[in-house]
């Protein structure tokens, strides 16, 4: 066990903790707010990996912008705790438990035994992960993938308004 | 002393605690003479003394207020969410006072060691995600009073705040096109540089406030600002007159005055960071001394002194500029009365976004016209194009809206509703009264 992996196994735990309060919360706002703590600490660990441009871009996009609007939807609906509606004997709890540690089991086979065997922190390149580095990349190898999302988000941007707009002039 | 010379200078664990508290301690300690220039300088405005029985010219009225405010009997109704009604005060509190951590304060001498607290690669991408995350402190408080009020309080803070928040990241983002760097430091640096397009012996540093792009791009920061700190004009979310007292109605004591000391330490800091993008961070004075000693050898000795005192006392400058933004908000605050809601959210989305927008667009030609053209032709390309842009705009866009709706510029429209559900209201016919 060196430190690194020490400090990653705390913050990879406090995410998975809040990121199954945001299923178990029966409240909606501390559903959201477990879901604002699980990209604050994604963050963390984006820092953790000298990837700080992503970080705070995960922090300014996610926890800054679009948890804020659906926290603004949430206190606009007004939506409080709600009694549970769940059968407890439905078929369906036993097929998702099965099929989720299904899934558990396979990205652990996949991970735990790279995760464990490393033993030094490999360091990153100098400018590794910084704006400079990014924005090169973005414009000149990736300039034609860029575009087409900057493109699709115009798009959705579009059909948005059009679905706001029911009738048009 | 020669220690903590040396740990400052290997920039260890300690050292950054240091450069920490560097930071926040003048910012807490701030908040006193900030209190008292408002209410001194409101009571001026609003033909009154103000507060000046406290101490000498009344300057220990803050220390006075607090303490009333603080020893005030403190109330949890039973009805609030108790752990975001604990939670919102600390979130709206830490944000503003961590928001400048790239900031600097100096570079001459010890203050490169002492300043800024990290020197971010990101800094205003820092700066953005910080301040994006004091919007929670506002919602929650306002969820968390259970009362209709407080909620309408916390909703108009995070509509407001992420609508201005788009207009102040553009005209950043002008900044940072032109300095060509996300660095605090490096955007200081660039502002010590003769200014763009003005030939080589005039000694005028490039303040970003003094290029007409900046300029613009300033009055967008200035109005966001004013939003971001939720000061009056802008104050929609504890509105008075309509809403008791928005986000805080339901606080008191101690959480109400984290909110208050939460507000000034916003404007304190974004004055901070306006005083270091636009003014040039803790220069003195936008002249490069060394060019006006060469230039006018007669004026060397004052130039020499004016040299020495804008790198020693750098942190004296940048107090005075915050000063003066302070002041800035507090004449505003006395002059303008608050918006209404339909007005802010069209300054924000149908002014502010699209001239940050456009002037990013106009920095961007700038910056490529200037390293291909040089300086002169390049600032000439872009006025003309800025010009031309504007001719368009106001002949054929604005001439448009205003004939297609002449409310247009009065209302929000989210939803069309058709005019056959538009209850029509019969006019009443004037009854004739009684007999005569």
């Amino acid at each position: 066990m060196n430190p690194n992996l020490i400090v990653f196994c705390v913050l990879a735990t406090l995410t998975v903790f809040a990121a199954v309060g945001v299923v178990f919360f029966p409240n909606a706002v501390r559903s959201a707010l477990s879901l604002v703590a699980t990209f604050a600490l994604l963050s963390v660990l984006y820092l953790t990996l000298n990837a700080n441009l992503l970080a705070w871009t995960q922090l300014l996009v996610y926890a800054g912008a679009i948890m804020v609007l659906f926290l603004f939807v949430i206190m606009v609906l007004n939506l409080r705790s709600q009694p549970a509606l769940d059968d407890r004997r439905d078929p369906k709890r036993l097929i998702g438990a099965v099929l989720g540690a299904a899934f558990v089991g396979l990205i652990g086979a996949q991970v735990f035994t790279p995760l464990f065997s490393t033993s030094d922190s490999i360091l990153a390149p100098k400018d590794y992960g910084q704006p400079q580095a990014i924005g090169m990349a973005l414009f000149t190898d990736y300039g034609y993938p860029f575009e087409a999302v900057s493109v699709l988000l115009l798009v959705g941007i579009v059909g948005s308004i059009l679905l706001a707009k029911r009738r048009l002039r | 002393m020669g220690w903590i010379h040396d740990e400052l200078a290997a920039k260890g664990a300690i050292a950054a605690l240091i450069r920490a508290v560097l930071w926040a301690v003048p910012i807490l300690l701030l908040l006193i003479p900030a209190i008292w220039f408002e209410r001194r300088l409101l009571g001026w405005i609003q033909d009154r003394i103000g507060p000046n029985r406290v101490g000498p010219f009344g300057l220990l009225q803050p220390i006075a207020d607090i303490t009333k405010l603080l020893f005030k009997e403190e109330i949890i109704p039973s009805g609030v969410d108790r752990f975001t009604y604990v939670l919102a005060p600390i979130l709206a509190l830490i944000p503003p006072i961590i928001l400048g951590a790239g900031v600097p304060y100096g570079e001459y001498g010890l203050y490169q060691l002492l300043t800024p607290v990290s020197d971010l690669n990101i800094g205003v991408l820092y700066l953005m995600g910080v301040s994006s995350i004091g919007v929670y402190g506002l919602v929650l408080a306002g969820y968390s009073g259970n009362n209709k009020f407080s909620l309408m309080g916390g909703l108009r803070a995070s509509a407001q705040l992420i609508s201005y928040e788009l207009a102040m990241g553009m005209s950043l983002a002008c900044i940072v096109l032109a300095t060509g760097s996300l660095k605090f430091t490096s955007i200081v640096h660039s502002q010590e540089q003769p200014l763009w397009g003005v030939p080589s012996w005039a000694p005028v540093q490039n303040w970003n406030i003094l290029t007409p792009f900046g300029f613009l791009a300033s009055l967008v920061f200035v109005v966001c600002m004013f939003a971001e700190t939720n000061r009056p004009p802008f104050d929609l979310p504890e509105a008075e007159n309509e809403l008791v007292a928005g986000y805080h109605t339901e606080y008191s004591s101690a959480k109400f005055v984290s909110f208050l000391m939460a507000e000034y330490f916003a404007m304190l800091v974004y004055g901070t960071v306006f005083a270091t993008v636009f003014l040039g961070g803790y220069n003195l004075l936008p002249f490069n001394w060394d060019a006006v000693a060469t230039n006018a050898p007669a004026l060397a000795g004052l130039c020499h002194a004016m040299s020495w005192l804008s790198l020693n006392l750098a942190p004296l400058w940048l107090v005075g500029k915050i000063a003066a933004t302070v002041f800035v908000y507090i004449w505003v605050r006395g002059t303008l009365p608050r918006l209404r809601y339909d007005q802010l959210m069209n300054l924000g989305w149908r002014s502010l976004l699209p001239l940050a927008v456009a002037n990013l667009i106009v920095v961007a030609i700038w910056v490529v016209a200037v390293s291909t053209y040089g300086p002169l032709p390049g600032m000439g390309i872009a006025i003309g194009i800025m010009l031309v842009g504007l001719v368009v705009y106001v002949n054929v866009v604005s001439v448009g809206r205003r004939k297609s709706d002449p409310l247009a510029s009065r209302s929000i429209t989210m939803v069309d509703v058709a005019p056959e559900r538009l209850a029509i209201v019969e006019p009443v016919e004037p009854q004739p009264t009684g007999a005569g």
